[in-house]
C-alpha cells in the first residue's frame, strides 16, 4: 500500500509539471489500473483457493472474436453478442473447472489447454470467416446502441471501465470477507482435505470461480473491443500474467489461502500508475522496461520492509 | 510447348488482374468450376480452387509470420493466389511464435520433401543461414521474401523480394517533413523488433532534412488501451507535438482515438506502417494523412511466381539485387479503392 503512495509521489515529482497530475493523466492510469483491478480481483480470489486460470489471455482474444463476428460479421446487435461472449466464457469456465475438481490435476496443465487452445480458436474464427486475423469498423455498428454504451461510455476522459473495476472489486470483496463463500474460498486454498472434511464443496467453490475468471476476461474484452472499435485473435497476449502479477503484487499468496481484493487494488494501482508515469516522464524507449522493473520492484521492497517491521513490533 | 504457352498466358493475365476467374480459361479443359467471384482467396486448405494442377511444380513457402497476424494473412492471401494463377502446389508452413529454432526445422523439413523452389523469410540470417544453405547445397531455387534483404546474396539465395525499412521509413519521414510537422513521435509497440525500430530510424532521418525531430515511444505491444493512453500520456506531457507515426494498424487506431481525445486532430499530422480497414477509412476521412503500404500481397505472390518462372525458362530478375515490393503511399485519393482490396484481404 505504502509502495503505492510512493510510487504516486515519485510520478508527481517526476513529472507532475508534464501532465501526470492533471485530470486527464489520472484518468490515463485508473483506465489501466482498471483494467488490470478487473481481471486480478477475481484471479486472486482463485489463487486464495489454490488454483490458477491460464487461460484468460487467450479468453480475452477469443470472446472478443466472439462478440465482434456477431456484431460485424452477422449483423447482430450488441446484446445477442454479449450473450454469445459470456455463454461461451461461462461454458469454457465450467469445463476448465470440472476437469480440475474431477481429474486433480494442477490447474496450470488444465487451463494450459485453453491458453492454447482459446488463442488458436480466435484467430481459427477469424480466419475462416472473414480471411483477415483483425474484426473491425465495429464503430458504425454499434453507433447509438444503448447496450455498448455501458461498455464505452466515458465522463470528462474518465472511462466507464473504472466503474466496472469499482464493481467487480466491491463484490469480489465483499464476497471474500463478509460471505460464507468467502470462508469456503480461504478454506480450499488453506487445506482442501479439511475443508472438505468441515463440509466445505471444494469443488462447487473452485467451479464457481474458474467460471468468474472467464467472465471477467469477457467482460474486459467486451470493454476493449467496443471500446477500441476492433477484434484482433492477438488481444489479451500476457494477460493471463498480468492478472497474477497485479493479485500478488498485492499481497495474494501464490501458494493460495491469503490475500484480500484491497490489496489487489492496489497492487492494479502501482502497476498502471509505474507503466503509464514513465510515458509521461518521457523515459527513452530503450529504458522504458529497466526504468519498469526497477521501480516495481522497490516497491514491492518496500511494501515487504515495512510489512516485516509492522510484524515485528506487534510480537 | 503448348502447356507452357498456356501457362505464360496464365502467369501474364494473373499479374494483370488477380483474380480467380481470369485464370480459370486457361486452365485445361477440365478445370473444375471456377471459385465464386469474390475476390478474397478462401482461408485455410490447400484445395487448388479453379483449375487443377496442370504440372508437377512443388514450391515450398516458409516464413517466420505468426499465423495470427494480420499482415501475413495477406502474404498467404497471395502465395495462394499465385498457387491458384499458376495452377501448382504450393506448401506454406509458418511456425506458431517468433522461434528461430522451429523455423529452421520447418526449413529442413520443407528440403526433405525437395521441392522445386524453395521461398523463405529471413528475419535472422545467422539461426536460418545454415538451413537455407542445406537448401542450396541440395540443388534448390531458393528466393527470400520480406526480411533479409541485405544477406540474401552471402547464401545463395537467388533474389529478395520485399521492402527495405529504412527507405519506406525515409520517403514518409520525408512526406510528414513536407507537411510542416517539426516535432513527432514514432509510436513503437514492439521495441526491440529490428524491422520496427528501423522504420522509427528511418522517419527520424526522413523528418531532420527539414530540421523536424522525432523521439520513439515504447508504447505495449498487442495492447489497444495501453497504446491508447501512452499516447495520450505523450500528448498531454508535450503540448508541441504536431506529428505522430504508427507502426502499423493495431497501434494506429488505438493513436487516433487518443488524438481524437485529445482534441489534437487539427494540429497532429498522423501517418502510419501497413494497412487496416478501419487506418484506411481513417485516411479517406482526412483524419489521417497517409499510410505507407510495403504491399506485401506481392511477397507472398512474386517468389513463387519468380521460381515458376526460373524452373521453366531459367528466368531470374533483380541482378544479385532486392526486388522491392513497396513502399506505396495510400492517401485521400487512393484510399477507397485500396480499403475495398483491404477487405479482400489483397492489400
Amino acid at each position: 500500500m505504502l509502495g503505492t503512495f510512493v510510487v504516486w509521489a515519485l510520478f508527481a515529482a517526476w513529472s507532475g509539471s508534464r501532465g501526470f497530475l492533471t485530470i486527464a493523466g489520472t484518468a490515463n492510469y485508473l483506465q489501466i489500473a482498471a483494467q488490470l483491478g478487473i481481471i486480478g480481483s477475481v484471479a486472486a480470489l482463485l489463487i486464495i483457493s489454490g488454483e490458477f486460470d491460464l487461460s484468460m489471455g487467450s479468453m480475452i482474444g477469443a470472446t472478443g472474436m466472439i462478440l465482434a463476428l456477431s456484431i460485424a460479421h452477422f449483423n447482430q446487435p450488441v446484446w445477442v453478442g454479449l450473450l454469445a461472449a459470456f455463454g461461451f466464457a461461462l461454458a469454457v469456465g465450467f469445463i476448465n473447472g470440472y476437469l480440475v475438481v474431477r481429474t486433480g490435476l494442477p490447474s496450470f496443465i488444465i487451463t494450459l489447454a485453453g491458453f492454447f487452445g482459446l488463442r488458436g480458436l480466435a484467430l481459427a474464427m477469424a480466419r475462416l470467416l472473414t480471411g483477415t486475423t483483425v474484426v473491425g469498423s465495429l464503430d458504425s455498428h454499434i453507433a447509438g446502441d444503448p447496450v455498448a454504451m455501458l461498455f464505452t461510455a466515458s465522463v470528462d476522459g474518465f472511462a466507464v471501465v473504472i466503474v466496472w473495476w469499482a464493481l467487480v472489486a466491491a463484490i469480489c470483496h465483499i464476497v471474500l470477507m463478509r460471505s460464507q463463500f468467502g470462508n469456503w474460498i480461504f478454506g480450499c486454498g488453506g487445506s482442501a482435505t479439511a475443508a472438505r472434511n468441515l463440509g466445505v464443496p471444494v469443488e462447487r467453490v473452485k467451479i464457481i470461480l474458474f467460471m468468474s475468471t472467464a467472465a471477467v476476461a469477457c467482460l474486459l474484452a467486451c470493454i476493449q473491443v467496443l471500446g477500441v472499435g476492433s477484434a484482433d485473435a492477438n488481444r489479451g497476449v500476457q494477460k493471463e500474467f498480468e492478472a497474477i502479477i497485479t493479485a500478488v503484487i498485492g499481497g495474494t499468496l501464490l501458494s493460495g489461502g491469503y490475500g484480500t481484493v484491497i490489496g489487489t487494488i492496489f497492487g492494479a494501482l502501482t502497476l498502471a500508475i509505474t507503466q503509464q508515469g514513465l510515458f509521461f516522464a518521457a523515459v527513452d524507449a530503450e529504458w522504458y522496461r529497466v526504468s519498469l522493473a526497477v521501480i516495481l520492484l522497490s516497491a514491492v521492497l518496500l511494501n515487504q520492509y515495512v510489512r516485516l517491521r509492522a510484524a515485528r513490533t506487534r510480537l | 510447348m503448348r502447356m507452357t504457352r498456356r501457362l505464360a498466358a496464365a502467369n501474364l493475365l494473373a499479374l494483370l488482374i488477380v483474380s480467380c476467374q481470369a485464370a480459370a480459361p486457361a486452365a485445361p479443359p477440365t478445370a473444375a468450376p471456377a471459385a465464386p467471384a469474390a475476390a478474397a482467396p478462401a482461408a485455410g486448405g490447400s484445395n487448388v480452387g479453379g483449375c487443377t494442377v496442370t504440372k508437377d511444380v512443388r514450391i515450398a513457402v516458409v516464413t517466420h509470420g505468426q499465423p495470427t497476424s494480420n499482415f501475413w494473412a495477406v502474404v498467404q492471401n497471395g502465395v495462394k493466389q499465385a498457387q491458384k494463377d499458376l495452377c501448382i502446389t504450393v506448401e506454406y508452413s509458418s511456425p506458431e511464435t517468433f522461434d528461430m529454432v522451429r523455423m529452421g526445422e520447418l526449413i529442413d523439413a520443407a528440403v526433405a520433401k525437395k521441392p522445386d523452389g524453395l521461398v523463405v523469410s529471413l528475419p535472422d540470417a545467422s539461426a536460418l543461414g545454415p538451413h537455407v544453405k542445406k537448401a542450396v547445397d541440395a540443388g534448390i531455387p531458393v528466393v527470400s521474401m520480406n526480411s533479409g534483404s541485405d544477406v540474401f546474396q552471402k547464401f545463395g539465395i537467388l533474389t529478395h523480394v520485399g521492402s527495405d525499412e529504412a527507405v519506406a521509413g525515409m520517403a514518409g519521414g520525408r512526406r510528414l517533413g513536407a507537411m510542416g510537422v517539426k516535432n513527432a513521435i514514432c509510436v513503437n509497440d514492439e521495441v526491440g523488433n529490428a524491422a520496427l525500430d528501423t522504420r522509427c530510424e528511418g522517419f527520424t532521418k526522413g523528418l531532420a532534412e527539414s530540421g523536424a525531430k522525432m523521439k520513439v515511444l515504447a508504447a505495449p505491444t498487442g495492447d489497444p488501451v495501453g497504446v491508447q493512453n501512452a499516447v495520450a500520456a505523450s500528448l498531454q506531457s508535450d503540448p508541441t507535438i504536431d506529428g505522430v507515426v504508427t507502426m502499423g494498424p493495431d497501434g494506429a487506431v488505438p493513436t487516433l482515438k487518443a488524438i481524437k481525445a485529445a482534441d489534437r486532430l487539427k494540429t497532429v499530422k498522423m501517418a502510419t506502417f501497413d494497412l487496416g480497414p478501419d487506418t484506411l477509412q481513417a485516411v479517406q476521412g482526412g483524419e489521417m494523412q497517409f499510410a505507407i503500404d510495403q504491399q506485401q500481397f506481392l511477397q507472398g505472390y512474386m517468389p513463387v511466381l519468380l521460381l515458376m518462372l526460373y524452373k521453366q525458362y531459367l528466368l531470374m530478375p533483380g541482378g544479385g539485387q532486392p526486388i522491392l515490393s513497396g513502399p506505396n503511399f495510400v492517401t485521400k485519393d487512393t484510399a477507397a479503392t485500396v480499403l475495398s482490396l483491404s477487405k479482400n484481404g489483397i492489400r
